[in-house]
C-alpha cells in the first residue's frame, strides 16, 4: 500500500453543527439535518452565505429501512434551498458520515470546488427495538446473520476473545461505561446527558413516585452489576455497555485553505485521513483487533507526519463498551493488550494521558448512525477552538482524532484536525 | 468433484444435505468455509469442494438475550438466550456458527477453546424450514 498520502490542496473545516440527539417522535431527517445546518451556520465566526456553498455531501446509513424513504442528498439539499446544487450520499453503515468527509476533502483538494457541507443524518427511532436492530444487522456480513448474530452479539464476541486473551473482564467494560456517564454529564448535547449517580437517583425517585418497591445501590458498580437495573442484551454486553437509539444529524462546512480566514477566525485543519476495509468475524484471525483500523490509522499518521503519542485526545467509535477498549489499541494510543489497564488507571479520562470519548462517545452522546462520523468531528472541532466548557481537554491540544467504524469491522476510518 | 458454483447458494445447499463444505484452493492450499471462488491470499480461482471434518473448538461465543424479530418467533428471547460463536475448525478454517448443547443461562461456564462437533440444525423462518450451521460440545449427547 502506498504510505504518506497527500492532499493537493490544504482543506479546512470553518464551521461545525449537531442537532438535538435523542428519540423524536415528531421530528423526521428535514427537521434534523435543518436545526444542523443553522447551527453549523452560527458557528461560522465570518458569516456564510448559503450561495457559496458548492455541493452536499450526506452521510446516511439506512433511513431507507427505518423510515421506508431513501435518496436523502436530494430531498435535503432542497430542505436547505441549495437546489440545484449537487448532492451525493455516501453509505458505508455507522461510518456513512466519515465517508461524506472524505468525499468532501476530495472534492477541495481537487479544486473542483471550493465550499461544501458535509455531514449526516439518521431518523432511527420510528419502530420497534428489535426493528431497528434488524436494520442495524444489516450492516453485519452474511453468514453472521444467517446463524442469529446481532451487533450486540458481535460485539459481545469480540469480548469474550479480548477477556480470554488478556485477562480483562465485565469489571473493566464498566470502567468505560462509567467513565462515558461522567464525560456525558458534561455535554448538554449529549442524549445521555447523566452521570452514573444521576441515573440511579432518577430510578430511585421514579420507584417512589410509583409506589414500587425502592431500589439501593451503593455505588455505580454495584448498579451495574445489578441484573435487573443492567439486564444483558448479549453476554457479556449488557444494557450500559450498549449505545442508545438515537435520531440525529451533524452539518460541517469545509473550504479550501486558503480561503478559510474569510469564513473563520480560528479555522482546522484536515492534517490526515485514513480509511480501509476490513472482513467479518469468520474471516479474522484475531478477534481482539480491527485489521481496519490499524491500516486506516497508519495511512491518516502518515499523512500528518505524526505518531500516535502526538494527538491529544479523540473519539473514537465505542457503540458498545468492549469497542473502545479495541480501538484505543488499534490506534496505537495503548499496546495491545493493555487498553482495559489504560482505562482502569483513568488514563483516558478528562485528565487522563490520552482523554477519550470527551463527548461522552457514542455510548452517551447518542449514535444516530449516519451522523456519528460527522458529530465525532463535531467534537473534535469543539474541543480544539477551545469551546468544550466543563469538559475541555486541558493543555490547549494542538491535534484531534476522531475514528469512525462501520459494520462489524467492514469499514475503519481515521480523520485527524489540528489547530495552527 | 462436484460441479456446484463455490457460492453462499451451494454452501447452504449443501448444508440442507447435511455437509460443511468449503473451497480448497489450488493454487496456495488455503481452505475458505463458506467457500470463496477467488483466493484473497494468491489471487487464484482454481478451487475444488472439500468436505469438512466438522470437528474444532470454540473461539469466541456469546449469549444473545434480545434477538432479531425471527429469532423472537422461535421461542428466543431475555429468558431463553441463544448462543453464537466463532468456531476454529481442524481444517485451520473459520466459521460463525449457532452454538448448541450449551448453558445459555450461564455463560460464565461456556469456555473458549472447547471442542465442538458439527451439527445441522432445522429451523422454520419466514420462508419456511432452513438448515442453521451449528456446532455442540464434542461427545455431549
Amino acid at each position: 500500500m502506498r504510505k504518506n498520502r497527500k492532499l493537493s490542496r490544504g482543506v479546512a473545516l470553518v464551521g461545525a453543527g449537531m442537532s438535538r440527539f435523542g428519540m423524536f417522535r415528531d421530528r423526521d431527517s428535514k427537521d434534523l439535518f435543518l436545526e444542523a445546518f443553522q447551527a453549523m451556520t452560527a458557528s461560522v465566526d465570518k458569516g456564510l452565505d448559503p450561495a457559496d456553498i458548492d455541493a452536499l455531501y450526506l452521510g446516511n446509513f439506512t433511513n431507507d429501512f427505518f423510515v421506508h424513504q431513501s435518496h436523502w442528498g436530494a430531498i435535503l439539499s432542497d430542505t436547505l434551498g441549495l437546489v440545484p446544487r449537487p448532492a451525493t450520499r455516501t453509505e458505508g453503515a455507522c461510518a456513512s458520515s466519515a465517508l461524506a468527509f472524505r468525499e468532501g476533502v476530495f472534492a477541495i483538494a481537487s479544486g473542483f470546488y471550493d465550499a461544501v457541507l458535509v455531514g449526516g443524518v439518521e431518523d432511527m427511532s420510528k419502530g420497534a427495538t428489535e426493528v431497528v436492530a434488524e436494520g442495524l444487522g444489516m450492516a453485519a456480513v452474511p453468514y453472521e446473520r444467517e446463524v442469529g448474530f446481532t451487533f450486540p452479539g458481535v460485539f459481545g464476541t469480540l469480548a469474550t476473545a479480548y477477556f480470554e486473551k488478556y485477562g480483562a473482564s465485565r469489571d473493566h467494560l464498566m470502567n468505560v461505561t462509567i467513565k462515558s456517564h461522567d464525560n456525558a454529564a458534561r455535554n448538554p448535547r449529549a442524549q445521555l446527558s447523566a452521570t452514573l449517580e444521576d441515573v440511579m437517583a432518577a430510578k430511585i425517585k421514579r420507584a417512589e413516585s410509583k409506589g414500587r418497591p425502592v431500589p439501593s445501590w451503593p455505588d455505580a458498580r454495584s448498579f451495574l452489576r445489578d441484573p435487573k437495573a443492567n439486564p444483558v442484551v448479549a453476554w457479556p454486553i449488557h444494557l450500559f455497555d450498549c449505545c442508545p437509539i438515537s435520531d440525529g444529524a451533524c452539518c460541517l462546512l469545509l473550504v479550501g485553505e486558503e480561503l478559510a480566514r474569510n469564513f473563520s477566525d480560528d479555522p482546522l485543519y484536515v492534517a490526515g485521513i485514513g480509511q480501509a476495509s476490513g472482513r467479518g468475524l469468520h474471516a479474522s484471525e484475531d478477534l481482539t483487533t480491527f485489521e481496519a483500523t490499524r491500516h486506516a490509522a497508519r495511512e491518516a499518521y502518515g499523512m500528518a507526519g505524526i505518531a500516535a503519542d502526538d494527538i491529544g485526545f479523540a473519539e473514537v467509535h465505542d457503540c458498545f463498551s468492549i469497542a473502545e477498549l479495541l480501538h484505543i489499541e488499534d490506534l496505537g494510543f495503548f499496546p495491545a493488550g493493555q487498553g482495559y489497564k489504560a482505562v482502569e488507571e483513568g488514563q483516558t479520562r478528562l485528565d487522563g494521558s490520552k482523554p477519550i470519548n470527551t463527548s461522552g462517545g457514542l455510548k452517551c452522546k447518542g449514535h444516530p448512525v449516519g451522523a456519528t462520523g460527522a458529530a465525532q468531528l463535531f467534537e473534535v472541532w469543539t474541543q480544539l477552538r477551545g469551546e468544550a466548557g466543563e469538559r475541555q481537554v486541558p493543555g490547549h491540544p494542538r491535534l484531534g482524532a476522531a475514528h469512525n467504524l462501520g459494520g462489524t469491522g467492514g469499514t475503519s476510518t481515521v480523520t485527524i484536525l489540528e489547530r495552527r | 468433484m462436484d460441479p456446484r458454483p463455490f457460492t453462499d447458494h451451494s454452501f447452504q445447499a449443501f448444508l440442507e444435505e447435511g455437509k460443511l463444505m468449503g473451497s480448497r484452493c489450488l493454487g496456495c492450499q488455503a481452505v475458505f468455509t463458506p467457500p470463496r471462488a477467488h483466493c484473497p491470499k494468491c489471487d487464484s480461482s482454481a478451487m475444488e469442494w472439500e468436505r469438512m471434518k466438522g470437528r474444532g473448538k470454540l473461539v469466541a461465543f456469546t449469549c444473545i438475550a434480545i434477538g432479531p424479530p425471527s429469532m423472537a418467533k422461535l421461542g428466543y428471547g431475555r429468558e431463553n438466550p441463544y448462543c453464537t460463536g466463532v468456531v476454529e475448525l481442524e481444517e485451520n478454517a473459520r466459521v460463525v456458527a449457532r452454538i448448541q448443547g450449551v448453558d445459555t443461562r450461564n455463560p460464565g461456564a461456556i469456555t473458549v477453546g472447547m471442542p465442538l462437533q458439527v451439527d445441522f440444525l432445522q429451523e422454520e423462518s419466514d420462508s419456511g424450514s432452513r438448515t442453521v450451521l451449528a456446532f455442540r460440545p464434542l461427545h455431549a449427547g
